[in-house]
């Protein structure tokens, strides 16, 4: 028995299970995760129910769990309901209902069932009763109107995006060109000039653009004149709902498609998810605007973070006198990446936002206050604070570099004739490269998730247009920015329809993995190529 | 002391203290024009210590005292005048342990040549002469690019060398550069060295007297901080004036 103690297997077993639970804890979270998201896109069938009650419910199931039965006598048998998304919110008021199996009384998957996602108001479910053009029907009956569907909604699509279109680029620009002429007269005025050649031309300027604004007011009236077909379902319940082409996103029947159909049309979904603008307060449509946010303010903390981690450690190990001072400076360093997020949050606040952006506002942009252009939040202030929250990762994985680095390496270049910068440039740098790497990796896996000192700092909902456009001067650091970490918390928790969102939160959070893992992937090749540019064994 | 006509480096009465320990006592002499003066004695007789005075590597250590003086050619080491950076490439230097950078073997050799300004065409000139010239360019011309630590060990150490005398200094000073090569790496620095003195003055701290007696001219005997007998080598191997050398070179002790 000691010799079996002695011999170290129990330890060995020891490592090896705290090891594998630490797997299997990863891995259920990412199964969690995943099974719960990736179904979220699946175009299940339709089912028609009938009720003991000749109630009619139509919709998708997507769950099913026992009915908690407090008090009652061991051996009853469970019994167990479902959920259904039966959609229809503008006409039933709720997207889901609950139905308990024992009070079915049919259940079946009709054909005719069709679909249609809308611009608003969620997903609509019943069967087509007949096809509008210009208020006349065409179509009559759900076969002969799905044909006309389809025919009629690539057009009607088209149409669609081009009002959004001609909303967001052109009307997005004549408002950004009249704001900036109005802050320009505004300047003026404070400058006190209210009159002369410089403020007619830019009143001129105004009116041109305000000529313009009319245009392109004409041309959606046109558009949306253009558009007369509309589509009338018949729900169940006896409803009825006309809804323009326009307003479709998609429509599909389910029960028709086959395996391959719907692998298709699951793909098609996932592309929107990933590169389309949210809609319906973020539970439907893609969260393209919240990756793009995540992804630059990465960089941006990525930009900022390096020098300013890879400098202080220099100081700290190279040329500060060694002594109880740098080991105090060092443990306080250390303790900082210890502050919870949101104490770096408030500090951003506190010193970013109202110190430094308020005496930017009134230094450089006096004409847009009390509006404030820097002294809120935007990328720049949280992409700063989370540089702050992760630089004492890139220091300790620097200051570890530069003591791994071989003495010799620095007196052969010093015995060469190198001053110490020069050394310090030309050997020590180089050699350092994937120490620095190492650090910059752990940070930008630190701040991609973090989300505390976002909310305060800059991150919004729904941010109206990215900060990267065409607009001069293309980055616009002011802005705020959608973020996956808070998409997911506010589809989550503060959506106010949390069924519907539900799933959104785990295929969100799926992105967010997805994204952290690029961008690590993306800085370990780049370090692993470092490394083996100069690898080989001494001997 | 033998006389020595036009010495190219001169020590005058050098103290040295580590803090309150002193390493180097009152060590007076005279190194020749290109030939090679190996320093022998037992670990810790201040031998390297010396060589590393001549181009002012010690002074990345903090708290060393060091009086009396060096010349090198018309330089006073210590001159606070002296540019260091000038100096220590007049005074090359070959450490113990292989170190090149983990750069390729071309960037190796002409990282001291860029330093001083030398680019393009001039630089590809002077890495091939000083790779010939530590008689590695034939095993290595045909993979410049590649890194230098995929060479062999006593291949780095010849590589360590060339790239000293790419910077084209005066001295050349040795710190026992074959104690981690087997005896044929060994043998092929040895070599080189014989070619070398003919043009550089080479100073070898070595372990090794047999090394001593092979590669140098001049020999200097070290024992804790003394320069305990300077003279021609085959004397010193073969006729030793103090008892003390007598005793280490005959193995007594050390």
């Amino acid at each position: 028995m000691t010799r079996f103690w002695r011999s170290g297997e129990p330890f060995i077993w020891l490592t090896g299970g705290a090891q594998a639970l630490s797997l299997i804890m990863v891995a259920g979270l990412i199964l969690l995760v995943m099974a719960n998201g990736l179904g979220f896109f699946w175009p299940s069938d339709i089912v028609g129910l009938t009720l003991t009650d000749g109630k009619m419910v139509m919709g998708q199931v997507t769950q099913r769990e026992r009915i908690p039965q407090p008090g009652a006598l061991p051996g009853t048998a469970d019994r167990y309901r479902i959920q259904v998304k039966v959609g229809n919110r503008d006409l039933y008021g709720a997207d889901f209902v609950w139905v308990e199996e024992a009070k079915i009384a049919k259940r079946q998957t009709p054909r005719d069932a069709i679909l249609i996602e809308r611009r608003e108001w969620g997903n609509l479910y019943g069967v087509i009763k007949e096809v509008k053009e210009a208020g006349s029907p065409v179509a009559q009956g759900p076969q002969a109107g799905w044909l006309a569907l389809q025919a009629r909604v690539p057009d009607a699509t088209h149409v669609a995006k081009e009002i959004v279109r001609i909303e967001k680029k052109e009307i997005g620009a004549i408002n950004y060109a009249q704001e900036q002429i109005r802050l320009r007269l505004k300047k003026l005025e404070l400058r006190e000039i209210t009159s002369g050649p410089e403020v007619d031309r830019l009143k001129q300027e105004m009116a041109t653009w305000q000529a313009k604004y009319k245009d392109q007011e004409a041309a959606l009236a046109r558009l949306n004149q253009s558009q007369t077909a509309s589509v009338v379902i018949s729900a169940p319940g006896d409803k009825e709902k006309e809804l323009p082409l326009t307003q479709v996103v998609r429509a599909y029947r389910p029960n028709t498609m086959g395996v391959l159909a719907k692998t298709g049309f699951y793909l098609a979904k996932v592309w929107e998810f990933v590169s389309d603008d949210p809609r319906e307060s973020n539970t439907e449509g893609g969260v393209f605007p919240a990756i793009f946010g995540t992804v630059m303010m990465v960089m941006i903390m990525s930009l900022v973070v390096t020098p300013l981690g890879v400098l202080a450690a220099f100081y700290l190990r190279e040329y500060a006198r060694q002594g109880p001072f740098v080991s105090a400076v060092r443990i306080a360093v250390n303790n900082l990446a210890g502050v919870p997020s949101i104490v770096f949050g408030v500090f951003g606040v506190g010193f970013f936002i109202y110190f430094v952006g308020g005496t930017i506002d009134r230094t450089f942009f006096p004409e847009a206050l009390p509006t404030p252009t820097f002294g809120t939040g935007g990328i720049l202030w949280a992409s700063l604070t989370l540089a702050l929250l992760t630089v004492p990762v890139v220091i300790v994985a620097t200051e570890e570099g530069l003591a791994a680095i071989p003495g010799g390496m620095r007196e052969a270049s010093l015995a060469l004739g190198a001053t110490k910068f020069e050394t310090t440039w030309r050997v020590v740098l180089p050699a350092l490269m994937p120490s620095i790497l190492t650090g910059l990796i752990l940070a930008m896996a630190r701040a991609a998730g973090e989300v505390a000192p976002l909310m305060i700092t800059g991150v919004v909902k729904l941010a109206p247009s990215l900060p990267l456009d065409g607009f001069w001067p293309f980055f616009h650091l002011e802005r705020k920015f959608m973020h996956l970490g808070f998409h997911i918390y506010d589809v989550g928790f503060q959506s106010p329809n949390v069924d519907a969102a539900r799933p959104m939160v785990f295929t969100t959070a799926i992105l967010l993995l997805l994204v952290v893992l690029v961008l690590n992937l993306t800085a370990i090749l780049i370090r692993n190529r470092m490394r083996k540019q100069y690898a080989g064994s001494a001997f | 002391m033998p006389t020595i006509v036009d010495p190219m480096i001169q020590v005058k009465e050098l103290n040295l203290k580590y803090g309150e320990a002193q390493a180097l006592f009152n060590v007076t002499l005279e190194i020749p024009r290109r030939k090679a003066t190996a320093f022998i004695g037992p670990s810790g007789c201040g031998k390297t210590t010396l060589l590393r005075c001549l181009n002012r590597l010690n002074d990345l250590i903090e708290n060393v005292h060091i009086s009396g003086t060096i010349r090198i050619g018309e330089t006073y080491v210590y001159d606070p005048q002296v540019d260091v950076s000038d100096l220590r490439k007049r005074v090359g230097m070959v450490f113990q342990k292989s170190n090149p950078f983990p750069k390729s073997t071309y960037d190796n050799v002409a990282f001291g040549p860029r330093i001083f300004g030398i680019r393009n065409s001039r630089l590809d000139e002077i890495v091939e002469r000083s790779l010939r010239a530590a008689a590695l360019w034939d095993e290595v011309k045909d993979r410049l690019h590649e890194s230098a630590l995929s060479l062999s060990g006593g291949q780095q150490q010849r590589l360590c060398i060339a790239r000293a005398l790419a910077v084209e200094p005066e001295v050349l000073l040795m710190d026992e550069p074959c104690s981690a090569l087997d005896p044929i790496a060994t043998a092929k620095i040895e070599e080189l060295l014989h070619t070398l003195k003919n043009e550089y003055t080479i100073v070898i701290v070595t372990h090794n007297m047999q090394q001593a007696a092979r590669v140098s001219d001049y020999t200097g005997f070290f024992l804790l901080g003394e320069l305990v007998e300077f003279d021609e080598t085959p004397r010193i191997f073969t006729n030793p004036r103090d008892r003390r050398t007598e005793d280490y070179i005959t193995g007594r002790f050390g």
